[in-house]
């Protein structure tokens, strides 16, 4: 019937193909390694009637480590979503290569308690997996042999880390992660970051992350992206700490908690201290490591 | 063999219970029982147009079903929280059923019968039928099983692998409208939401996959079927409902298992 018709539409503007089609004009071969994995042209979504990203430019190139932070609903997420095909650009387009293998991790996931699922049935979604894969897999992701377990009784470590053996088990070229470590502790999200960067170190595979943790990530990030609704600043990590479209997003306080990582920034520490007592002024402190709101004016930003 | 009443309406209970029972499971996991409410009685009216137009009773229910399903898919998001907007429709739906069978002037209606089903009425087409769509039914929900439980989990899971949650969203809506209009003769309009619900919450106690929940209640389906049935024949009761009681029956049993394994260990 009708509805039937209109069910292709579920993909739609996003090019070219889901993985496993045969041939995309835009982007015909591997005959270039360092040709994009993935871009957004020009790419503008609207979500509920809301502009929700506008004008975005933004690749990945094979291998590489790319963070995205930016304000709560600055749009990371729907990046995300628009660069998998679950939304349909207002504007501008996503260009994936031909037959990309891409690994996701969604933001907050939740099974629902009238669910039985096993971490095996879980990995095994939507395509069955041997017993030596999913093992691997769980392996890969850092985690002991977890299968018979129900997802529901996992500890929220061990879940995103299921998460992360399910997006490996297609050995992708691209891994996306949308705040992979929301819920976790300090040394939960460390640990989770370092299994990442030692993911990229086995299989090459390239890796976008939305974070709120710029200091914990920082050092396995090799480029930045500071988004609010557009693309603010990039550029690498240190880069972008210093750019004032940075700085106006999430206040100079952030200087401190990123030099405890890297010291090559000019900043005041007496400045620092006397903020630290105002967990407003540092983000990224630990008391307070979601900024509680958007401190400057977006406009600030050099759009 | 199929000369005997009681054997026509034990083939019909279990065919319903098979076509319902795996369908209840997203229903379940989906939180869509108000939506399954709702399309079920919007099939009251598809019953009376097909009296009144003088065409299948299969062909109306299910045709409103489906036009009913797809709206409100249509209208609300894939997990259906517009729960207000439901009962709206629900109720709604069932009282212009319920208006139009009253404008049908010559025409004998039992009125019962299609809200409380009449099992023990079944004949060789009402069997075909039934049978026909519960293997329909069986055959989608076992090709898109995979999918539908990927986009059960996450939506966004199911893109990034490539499927379309949303063409899986409307081969649910088809099956539970196939599923409802067979239904109808067993239990009627008034109870299919109990047939697709009940098994299934009740299988969910006891099983650890999802396709071990969903062979459970088909289990828990059929044997409530037979179990109503017989009970119907012994205590002179209605036999849908009979049949809804024993499901509820298991459920409170399978339930109170489940609560006493949990304080024991």
């Amino acid at each position: 019937m009708t509805a039937q018709r209109t069910a292709p539409l579920a993909h739609g503007d996003v090019e070219p193909d889901p993985p496993g089609a045969q041939g995309a004009p835009e982007v015909p071969g591997d005959d270039a390694a360092s040709r994009p994995l993935v871009a957004a042209q020009g790419l503008s979504v609207a979500l509920a009637g809301r502009t929700v990203l506008r004008g975005i430019d933004f690749s990945v190139s094979p291998g590489e480590i790319v963070t995205v932070v930016g304000p709560n609903g600055s749009g990371k997420s729907t990046l995300l979503r628009a660069l998998i095909g679950a939304v349909a650009p207002a504007d501008g387009r996503v260009v994936r290569r031909a037959g990309l293998r891409v690994g996701y991790v969604p933001q907050m996931l939740r099974i629902d308690a009238t669910l039985p699922l096993t971490v095996s049935r879980f990995l095994s979604l939507p395509r069955r997996r041997s017993a030596v894969e999913t093992a691997e897999a769980l392996a890969a992701a850092g985690l002991p042999d977890l299968h018979a377990r129900q997802m529901t009784e996992l500890s929220g470590g061990q879940f995103q880390r299921v998460l992360l053996a399910r997006a490996l088990l297609d050995s992708p070229e691209l891994l996306l992660l949308d705040e992979p470590t929301q819920g976790l502790d300090q040394p939960g999200s460390a640990a989770f970051y370092r299994r990442i960067a030692a993911v990229r170190e086995e299989t090459g595979c390239a890796v976008v992350m939305v974070s709120h943790e710029l200091h914990v990530v920082m050092s396995a990030s090799d480029r930045v992206i500071c988004l609010n609704g557009h693309v603010c600043c990039e550029g690498a990590p240190a880069h972008v700490a210093s750019a004032p479209e940075y700085r106006a997003l999430f206040g100079t306080g952030t200087g401190g908690a990123l030099a405890l990582y890297r010291h090559d920034h000019d900043h005041s520490h007496d400045d620092d201290h006397t903020r630290s007592n105002d967990p407003d002024h540092d983000p990224w402190d630990v008391a307070a490591r979601r900024h509680p709101d958007n401190p400057a004016s977006p406009t600030r930003g050099q759009g | 063999m199929l000369d005997d009443f009681l054997v026509r309406a034990a083939l019909a209970g279990v065919g319903t219970a098979l076509a319902a029972a795996p369908l209840g499971c997203f229903v379940v996991w989906r939180r869509m029982a108000f939506f399954g409410d709702a399309t079920a009685h919007a099939t009251l009216l598809g019953v009376a147009l097909a009296l009144a137009l003088d065409i299948s009773i299969f062909a109306g229910a299910a045709a409103l079903a489906l036009i009913v399903g797809l709206t409100v898919d249509r209208m609300a998001g894939p997990r259906l929280s517009g729960d207000t907007a439901l009962g709206v429709l629900s109720h709604a739906s069932l009282a212009a059923g319920l208006v139009a069978v009253s404008f049908l002037s010559g025409v004998p209606v039992d009125l019962s019968g299609y809200l409380f089903g009449d099992i023990l009425a079944v004949s060789r087409t009402d069997l075909a039928v039934i049978w026909g769509g519960a293997a329909g039914v069986l055959t989608l929900i076992a090709w898109r099983w995979s999918a539908l439980l990927t986009a059960t989990v996450a939506e966004d899971l199911a893109i990034a692998s490539g499927l379309s949650p949303e063409r899986d969203r409307t081969i649910l809506t088809v099956t539970l409208a196939v599923a409802i209009a067979v239904a109808i003769k067993a239990v009627g309009v008034l109870l299919i939401a109990a047939l697709l619900v009940i098994p299934a919450a009740a299988a969910r106690a006891v099983a650890r996959t999802p396709e071990g929940m969903a062979a459970l209640a088909i289990v828990i389906g059929c044997a409530s079927a037979l179990a109503g049935l017989q009970a119907s024949l012994t205590f002179d009761t209605p036999a849908g409902p009979s049949m809804v009681c024993a499901a509820a029956a298991v459920f409170a049993v399978s339930r109170g298992a489940a609560a006493l394994r949990e304080a024991l260990g």
